[in-house]
């Protein structure tokens, strides 16, 4: 069921990504879509990949909806890509701002996501 | 054209998938060399087809299943910022920070690279 549930995940992730990159204009040459996505998507696969043990989430869907739809919908080579359209389109400051929020979000969103998936295990488990 | 982009899509998550299992399988270490090479590769990638399709080299559907579809789902951002919180967590610090700045700045380099390549 893992190839099953990588390809359902990646087809639809993939799809999402480029909607939401339709439906979002960019500011100029910053790219508020896939900086959005990618913030959304850290914050979600930290607190999804958090609870998917505990909750015993089979592996095929933790496979499926983690590494598959959100590592599909997420994206690296579109973030380098941007900076590098920023850069030769002489966007400096766009380029950084770009950058920053992009890796420093991510990584805090991430963090985040990580926390409240360890908070909510630990209620339930109180719970239980 | 949402299904060529999911098309290139699927292709881009089963590489990612399996090409991470084997990398570490064969590296076998704490640090996510599987994601870095992945991230670094499809940066190259991409910088190549956005500026084939920038100077209509190639056609739009190709753009969308290689570079929006298959580029796009290769690489990730989510696992990225995932591994670099397992490595803080871990006590890793400085193996979390090289991941961080390597990624981003190889993969922005590479990116360009790949730009000038068609150039």
């Amino acid at each position: 069921m893992n190839v099953i549930a990588l390809i359902i995940g990646g087809f639809l992730g993939s799809i999402f990504r480029y909607e939401v990159g339709r439906w979002i204009p960019a500011a100029g040459n910053f790219q508020l879509a896939t900086v959005l996505i990618n913030l959304v998507g850290c914050f979600f696969l930290g607190w999804f990949f958090t609870i998917a043990t505990k909750w015993k989430i089979r592996p095929d869907v933790r496979l499926g909806i983690g590494t598959g739809f959100t590592g599909a919908f997420t994206t690296f080579s579109t973030f380098s890509v941007q900076t590098v359209d920023a850069i030769s389109g002489k966007q400096f400051g766009t380029a950084v701002l770009y950058l920053l929020i992009s890796v420093v979000g991510g990584l805090l969103m991430s963090f985040i996501g990580v926390a409240i998936g360890k908070k909510s295990l630990h209620k339930g488990g109180v719970s239980k | 054209m949402i299904g060529i982009v999911g098309l290139g899509g699927i292709f881009g998550t089963l590489l990612r998938y399996y090409l991470g299992k084997w990398i570490s399988a064969k590296v076998g270490t704490s640090y996510p060399w599987g994601t870095w090479v992945i991230n670094i590769s499809g940066s190259f990638i991409l910088g190549i087809l956005s500026g084939l399709h920038s100077s209509h080299s190639i056609p739009d559907w190709s753009w969308l299943m290689l570079g929006v579809g298959f580029c796009g789902a290769y690489t990730t951002f989510s696992t990225f910022g995932y591994e670099t919180i397992g490595l803080i967590e871990k006590g890793n610090k400085s193996q979390a920070a090289a991941y961080v700045v390597t990624s981003v700045v190889l993969g922005i380099l590479f990116a360009w690279l790949g730009h000038l390549s068609i150039s």
